[in-house]
Parts: C-alpha cells; sequence; structure tokens
C-alpha cells in the first residue's frame, strides 16, 4: 500500500506510551518545572530576629504562606550563615559524604523556599537520587499500601489488609468510593492488618472532620491527607489556611495519632492558581510550611500532580528535587509513586529506580496492593497486578523496597483467618451477617469482580451502625477476644498503646518487629561505603526468595519425568568406535553427551527421539541417508557438527545439542563458521529440524539450498530460557572426557506414534 | 545531635507513662480490656507524655516538632468537639471577623490553661485580617 509517512511512527503511535500526553514549556502558564517566569531569587532581611524581607517580597506584602514562613520555619539563629552560603556550595555539601546529614538539616532550618529551590534545582537526577538517599531520615527504608476496593467490601478489605502486612508494608491506606463507608472500611482494614503481626501502621483517608473522629475512636494509626498548597489563592480554594491545617496536625498529636502533610508538584496549577511559578519553588513553600506547621513527615513527590508535572521537560526531575527538599528539611517523606504518572511500562519502572536503590521512608505512598480497578485512589505506579515486578526488582538490584513474597498457601491462610475475623467482630457486634458462600469468594478473589459479598449499599448500613453506636477500637479488641482472635486482639491492643507512648509521633516512625523505629533512634548515618542502611545477609536471602526459582535439581527431576516416555520411543545402540564413512550420500548426525542419557527434551519440549526422526527424514527427504554417532568430547555445537563432518563420507554432518541447538557443518570449514544455524532451539520447530536435514542432504549432493529460517518474534529468549540452558548444558559438559572417541549408534524407534 | 537516651519512652521507661487516669503502659492487658477495665480514657496520650515527646524532638533538632507537641499537649484538654469548632472557624471565612477568633484565644487561656494556642489563634486572626481571609465564601 502506498504511504507518506514512515510506518515505524505507525508503530509508535500504538504504543501505550502515546496515550500520555506531553504538555510544551509555558513558564508564563505555570508550565515550569523549575524556572517559573514569576520565581523570585533567593534573599532575606532580618531585623532584631524578625524576618523583614523574604524572596523578594517585604514583610508587609507578605501573604498568609510567606507569613507563617517566617514566623514558624525561618530560623533567625541560623539564616544569616545559611543564606550566605553560595547555592552551588550548598549543592555540593549535599552531595557531599564527608559533610553530615545533621549539618545539612541545621542549615536548612535557615533557608528561605528560593533558596532551597536554587541549590537542589543545580543538581543533576543522579546528583539528586544521591543526597536524597543521603538525606533521608530513617536508615531503614520502608513502604505503604493502598487496600481499597470497587465495592467497599469489608471482607475483601480486611483479607487485603492481612496479606499487605504479610508483604511487609509498615503503612496501610484506605479510602471510599461512597464517602459513608468509611467506618465500615476502617473496621475492616484495622482487623485484618491485625492479623499476622503487630505495628502495621494504618490510616482512613476521608474528609477532614471525619477521619480525625475516626482516628479519636481508635480505629486508624495515623493520617497523611492534610494537604498544605504553595499559593495562597489555592489554599483557600482547599478551604483551609496553613493556621487551620497547624491546628490539625497539633489536633492529630494530641490524641497520640502520627500525622504526616500531603503536598505535591502541581496541585496550584491544576486547582488553577499557579501565579506563573515553577513547581519546584511552590514546592518549597509548601514544604518549609510543612517543617513550620511541626508536622513530622510529608507525603510529597507530585502525588496526584504526578502526571501533570511529568508531562513537562523535566518533570520526573523535579519530583525527585522536591522530595530530596522534603528530606533536606528533616521531614519524613512518604515519596509519591502513587498515582501512575504515565500509561509506560518503562518510564513507571524508570522513575522507582532511584527511591528504590536510594531508600525512601515510605518508598510509595500508596502501592496499589490491589488490582488497579479496585483502587479508589486511582492507580498506583505498581498495584496487585505488577507487585511481583517489584519483588523482583528488589532482588536484581538487593536493593531493599520494604517488601518481602509470599507463598500462595500462606496467603490463603492468610486470608480467611482475616475474613474470620472480621465476620465475627461483624456478627457479634450486630453489624452484618456473613454467610460462608461470601467468605468463600473472597477468600480466593483476585479483585472485586470475582466476589459474591457486600454490595457499597449494605455497607453504608454496616458504616453508620459502627458510626451511630460509637463503638471504639476496645469494642472491636474484646469482640476478637470473645471469638477466640486472641492474636488479633493483643496486635490491635499493641497499636493502641502506641498513641499512650506517643513514641510514634517522632520523625519517620514505624514500627518493626514490635518495636517503633524512627528518625530518633535508628538515624540515617549515611557517611560513605560502608555505612547507612545495608542489607543484612537474612534479608538479602527474604529479597532473593521469590516464587518458582530454578534449580539444577528441579531440570533434572523435570528430565527424569521426561525419560519414562523416551525410553518407551527410542533406543540408542552403541555399536563401537565410530568409522570414518566413504558413502559420498550420507549425513552424519553428532549428538552431544547427555542426549538421550540424562536430557530427554529440547528447550522447545519436543521430544529428543522425535527431533531426531524428524532430521532422519529430512535427509531421506533430499535423498541421502543419516547415520548417527555419539560423540563424548565436547558439548558445543560448532564442535559437534564439525566433529560430524569429518566422519562424514560427504563431508557434511549436523551437530545437534540435547537442548536443540543444531548446526549443519561442512568438514573443511572453521568451527565457528558453519553452513546454517539454529540457535534459537526454544521456536524451533519439528519442521525446522526436518528441513534441516533435506538441506544437509542437499549440501551432500552438491546442491545449494535456501536456508531454513527459524522465525522470531522478538520474544526475549535469553530471559525465558538461558537459566535453564545454563543448568542443562552444564550437566552435558561435565559429561564430557578429554579424548573420547566418536561412538557409532544405531538407532531404534520403538513407539511409531511418536 | 544529641540522641535521647530514654527514647521509645515504651521501652525504655514504661512504668513512667501512664494513661490520663493514671494507668501505665503495663496496666494495659488484654485481660484488662477483657474485663472492661479500659475506656478510651485510658488509651489517650497524655500533656506530660507529650511534653516528653517535645524533649526529644528538640533534642533531635527538630524544634517546630516540638512546639507542635506542646500545643498538643495543652490539645489534649480540650474535648473533640471544641477541636472540631475550632478548627472550623479557622478555615478560611469562617470567622467573619477578629472578634471570633479573639474570643476563642481568650477562652483557651481562661478555661483550658492553653496559652500557646491562644497565641497561636491570635497570630492567625493578624494575618486573616490582613489577607482578607475573613471574607465570606459561601
Amino acid at each position: 500500500m502506498d504511504s507518506n509517512r514512515w510506518k515505524r511512527f505507525d508503530d509508535w503511535d500504538a504504543r501505550a506510551l502515546r496515550l500520555d500526553k506531553f504538555a510544551a514549556e509555558d513558564p508564563e502558564n505555570g508550565f515550569s518545572a523549575f524556572a517559573g517566569k514569576a520565581d523570585p531569587a533567593p534573599g532575606l532581611g532580618l531585623a532584631d530576629g524578625v524576618v523583614t524581607a523574604m524572596d523578594g517580597v517585604a514583610a508587609a506584602d507578605f501573604d498568609m504562606i510567606d507569613a507563617f514562613i517566617a514566623a514558624h520555619h525561618i530560623d533567625p539563629a541560623i539564616a544569616e550563615e545559611a543564606m550566605a552560603i553560595p547555592s552551588t556550595d550548598l549543592a555540593r555539601m549535599l552531595v557531599d559524604i564527608n559533610v553530615p546529614r545533621t549539618d545539612l538539616t541545621r542549615l536548612a532550618r535557615g533557608l528561605t523556599p528560593a533558596k532551597l529551590a536554587e541549590v537542589v534545582a543545580g543538581l543533576n537526577a543522579m546528583e539528586i537520587a544521591f543526597a536524597y538517599s543521603k538525606m533521608r531520615a530513617r536508615r531503614t527504608p520502608g513502604n505503604q499500601a493502598h487496600v481499597t476496593n470497587a465495592k467497599d467490601d469489608p471482607l475483601q478489605l480486611a483479607a487485603d489488609a492481612a496479606v499487605a502486612v504479610a508483604l511487609g508494608f509498615d503503612e496501610i491506606e484506605t479510602t471510599m468510593r461512597v464517602a459513608r463507608n468509611s467506618w465500615s472500611n476502617a473496621l475492616a482494614c484495622c482487623v485484618g492488618a491485625a492479623v499476622g503481626k503487630p505495628g502495621t501502621l494504618f490510616q482512613c483517608s476521608s474528609e477532614e472532620a471525619e477521619e480525625l473522629e475516626i482516628g479519636m475512636a481508635g480505629f486508624t494509626s495515623y493520617a497523611e491527607t492534610v494537604s498544605v498548597y504553595g499559593t495562597e489563592s489555592a489554599f483557600v480554594d482547599g478551604d483551609d489556611t496553613p493556621w487551620s491545617k497547624a491546628w490539625l496536625a497539633a489536633a492529630y498529636a494530641s490524641r497520640g495519632i502520627k500525622m504526616r502533610c500531603t503536598s505535591g508538584a502541581a496541585s496550584e496549577l491544576l486547582m488553577g492558581f499557579h501565579e506563573a511559578k515553577s513547581l519546584l519553588y511552590l514546592e518549597a513553600r509548601c514544604l518549609c510550611l510543612q517543617r513550620g506547621m511541626g508536622a513530622q513527615g510529608t507525603q510529597n513527590g507530585g502525588i496526584d500532580g504526578a502526571p501533570l508535572a511529568s508531562s513537562m521537560p523535566g518533570g520526573v526531575r523535579e519530583i525527585m528535587a522536591e522530595n530530596l527538599i522534603a528530606v533536606w528539611l528533616d521531614l519524613e517523606c512518604a515519596s509519591g509513586n502513587d498515582a501512575r504518572h504515565s500509561e509506560s511500562d518503562m518510564r513507571v519502572g524508570a522513575k522507582i529506580l532511584p527511591y528504590l536503590i536510594g531508600g525512601s521512608d515510605l518508598i510509595c505512598s500508596g502501592f496499589g496492593s490491589i488490582l488497579k480497578y479496585d483502587n479508589s485512589f486511582n492507580p498506583s505506579s505498581f498495584n496487585g497486578e505488577e507487585l511481583e515486578e517489584y519483588l523482583v526488582l528488589q532482588r536484581d538490584f538487593e536493593a531493599d523496597g520494604g517488601l518481602t513474597s509470599i507463598e500462595d498457601a500462606a496467603a490463603l491462610d492468610i486470608r480467611r483467618r482475616a475474613i474470620d475475623a472480621l465476620a465475627h467482630v461483624m456478627k457479634d457486634l450486630g453489624l452484618a451477617e456473613t454467610t460462608e458462600e461470601m467468605k468463600r469468594s473472597v477468600a480466593v478473589a483476585s479483585g472485586s469482580r470475582d466476589t459474591q459479598s457486600f454490595s457499597p449499599g449494605e455497607v453504608a448500613v454496616i458504616s453508620d451502625r459502627i458510626k451511630g453506636r460509637g463503638l471504639t477500637i476496645l469494642d472491636v479488641i474484646r469482640s476478637l477476644d470473645r471469638g477466640g482472635f486472641r492474636a488479633e486482639a493483643e496486635n490491635l491492643l499493641f497499636l493502641v498503646k502506641l498513641r499512650v507512648s506517643g513514641d510514634y509521633l517522632q520523625t519517620s516512625a514505624v514500627v518493626r518487629d514490635g518495636r517503633v523505629v524512627s528518625a530518633v533512634n535508628d538515624p540515617n548515618d549515611y557517611t560513605g561505603p560502608g555505612t547507612g542502611y545495608r542489607l543484612t545477609e537474612a534479608r538479602r536471602k527474604e529479597l532473593a526468595a521469590i516464587r518458582d526459582v530454578l534449580t539444577r535439581e528441579e531440570v533434572l527431576r523435570a528430565e527424569a519425568a521426561a525419560e519414562e516416555g523416551e525410553a518407551r520411543a527410542v533406543r540408542y545402540n552403541d555399536m563401537g568406535p565410530a568409522r570414518a564413512g566413504t558413502d559420498p550420500g550420507e549425513v552424519v548426525v553428532g549428538l552431544s553427551p547427555g542426549f538421550g542419557t540424562r536430557i530427554f527434551r529440547t528447550l522447545a519440549g519436543h521430544r529428543l527421539s522425535a527431533v531426531v526422526r524428524a532430521i532422519g527424514a529430512g535427509v531421506a527427504r533430499g535423498g541421502g541417508r543419516m547415520r548417527v554417532v555419539r560423540l563424548r568430547h565436547t558439548a558445543d555445537t560448532s564442535f559437534l557438527g564439525l566433529s560430524a563432518a569429518r566422519l562424514s563420507g560427504s563431508g557434511i554432518g549436523i551437530g545437534l545439542q540435547a537442548k536443540g541447538t543444531a548446526v549443519i557443518h561442512q568438514k573443511d570449514r572453521l568451527p565457528h563458521n558453519n553452513l546454517e544455524l539454529f540457535s534459537n532451539a526454544p521456536i524451533t520447530t519439528l519442521d525446522h529440524y526436518e528441513g534441516m536435514g533435506f538441506n544437509a542432504a542437499t549440501y551432500a549432493a552438491g546442491g545449494f539450498p535456501e536456508p531454513v529460517v527459524v522465525p522470531t518474534n522478538g520474544e526475549a529468549l535469553g530471559a525465558r530460557f538461558h537459566a535453564r540452558v545454563a543448568l542443562t548444558y552444564a550437566i552435558e559438559t561435565a559429561m564430557t572426557e578429554n579424548g573420547a572417541s566418536p561412538e557409532e549408534v544405531r538407532i531404534e524407534f520403538v513407539d511409531q506414534k511418536t | 545531635m544529641t540522641r535521647p537516651k530514654d527514647y521509645p519512652l515504651a521501652e525504655t521507661s514504661p512504668e513512667s507513662v501512664t494513661g490520663p487516669r493514671g494507668k501505665t503502659l503495663d496496666a494495659l492487658t488484654m485481660d484488662a480490656v477483657a474485663q472492661g477495665a479500659l475506656g478510651v480514657e485510658d488509651i489517650r496520650i497524655t500533656p506530660e507524655t507529650l511534653a516528653r515527646q517535645a524533649g526529644v524532638a528538640r533534642a533531635a533538632g527538630r524544634g517546630a516538632l516540638a512546639e507542635n507537641f506542646e500545643r498538643a499537649a495543652e490539645m489534649t484538654r480540650l474535648p473533640e468537639a471544641e477541636i472540631m469548632r475550632i478548627y472550623e472557624l479557622l478555615r478560611p471565612g469562617r470567622a467573619g471577623s477578629g472578634a471570633a477568633l479573639a474570643e476563642v484565644a481568650e477562652r483557651l487561656e481562661s478555661e483550658f490553661a492553653a496559652p500557646r494556642l491562644a497565641a497561636f489563634i491570635r497570630q492567625a486572626a493578624v494575618q486573616y485580617d490582613r489577607r482578607n481571609l475573613y471574607r465570606q465564601r459561601f
């Protein structure tokens, strides 16, 4: 067909990447990652310990954000010294292993938003990633899961929360499809998260006032939806001020509930109030504000604005840069990587890497532990679908992403336990009756489309009852105990006690092995190689232990299973030393040492007897005669082929490895300069082997056949087969004997039905 | 930065951490819950514990976090409804004028012995006035 377009563009158009919409840089209209049209130059005026001007604005003209930052973030005792340091010097200090983290967090207390932004903007992406790893507050990295579903089904929430705990998430966050279901979601997740071990923190993201109420009833242990914005107009549209948000921050602490704020690039742009300022500068304002409010941490790094930020040039670098400001300000950082910023798996994989290898307090502030369609926050970067990819990335890089693999059987046990516990509590407290059928369907379901369980309307009734009766966590603990769920009751009580001691209110606190671990007792002490967080050998082994790992024993077991069938199909009769042939029409096939003795199938799964038979049929069709020899001095395809060719009366031979790799060789050629080669054994069919036999016979007769080409669809055959190839081939090479002479083999096909 | 020796309080000195009715951490047991001997009042953080956590934060170089804990310590004395009422009043356009916030600050001092919260509200009132944040929005 005629076309005036290179069709590669059509191919590109069809890729998921092209669903992403990219935006041009436009600093006047808020589309700039680092250099907004109205970004101010850094500056600070101080008189008698009071801020008189900041980043080009006189105190009299401060908006409410400037005013709050000047009053609560800027430390006048440090500001003069810190602001005097050139930005490039500060940037170098951030990546200098000889400058301790605490020196830098001290200086940050005297830096203005524009100065912080200018410094981190001077780092390239690798430097930002390195500085982030050095500057993050807690040494041990962690992760957070989303646990939600499309029906707000409490049974599924409990089961999925329990699985999230087993996977190792430090925090679990839920939200609802229907707002009034919040109390039911809170009950379900907190019961589910109590299965297995104590201390997984839990939050229920809902309307500000209701979220606090649910927390005060004891169902949740932390909150992170206290959002702040970088322009006054956006803040007011969000229906808050820095003072109202700071009031909430103190309110959570006053009830012993861990809290972090939320801010992320481009929220102001989405809300229509960007003031022609860059994403980074506005984020610097947000983060100074959060430190000033006395929040211990922040959920930061694009967050809901990540897709918009990523539509701009440098958008992903900006997201990394704002996270760096957060940790430089000594805040716990739940570093985004939640709202999926792209339809391209490759962009998603690339974005997670610096956080995975550098670590973060909470690498994802919402890893979708459930399927995409069940994520009521919208799909995350990683979801239930991609969870195993994340586990493998941890294993690849030997990087602790906070998660641990779970096994089939254990997962189902955990789900059933959580479902039984919640069903008991709901019945015991008069909230709802659960049938066995509902339980069964939820236990095995991958997502809510496969469940026969509560409908959102039924859930609303449960939720109203919890709220209406004023149930608290103590009622739930007592109920679990009554129902024989003593361990779960104890685990919930553990969470409740956390709020009395308040230890987990400190920066970057999570619970590991029943102990609070925070930036206070587990500070990031990175000062170069050998310091900071390192995998223990035990943890390294945990990361390595993914599902379905191939071993030599497993390969031999599989071959032993195939041996029986082959024993019925073929006999390789040893006829003594092989002679040099004189028949000009013969093709000698040289079998590798393990062929039919230890290995019985090719990588494509063909029985080896069928392969030999196909080659023989091809040789016959080409007018030749096949003679088979066993070679034991080599297992290499090229040398097998060349050795066979040198024994052949026609000078043409075929080398055949047990794994199915085959070559046509001619006696006068160099070892690796063959006539035809089937290197892709996994996709080589019996017809191809037949064709190879035919071509070999044709060469023997002096002809020039069309080479047999095994078509590939671009499969990553190395990834699929090389582990097995290496194990199989090592079995063969171990069987070789130096100087072993070729042996004549008489093939006897027993079962003609192969 | 100094590493506070008594952190985490629950590990180093559980006997020194109590709920508002004097029950220590060790007394918060499953048996006590099952027998109904514990109420929600026993599982709240006290102003004393928040003050200790403020000390921990300050020693770790986190003064702003310490100040938040100190505001929170005062806030433990406020009933939930009062906390939410004042929060609502602090949202843009709710207070109508500085007078409402001034009245709140007054009561925080007189009724709840909360001078830090009072000062915080008075600071907000000044800025709300400057930035016209009293204007009605709905």
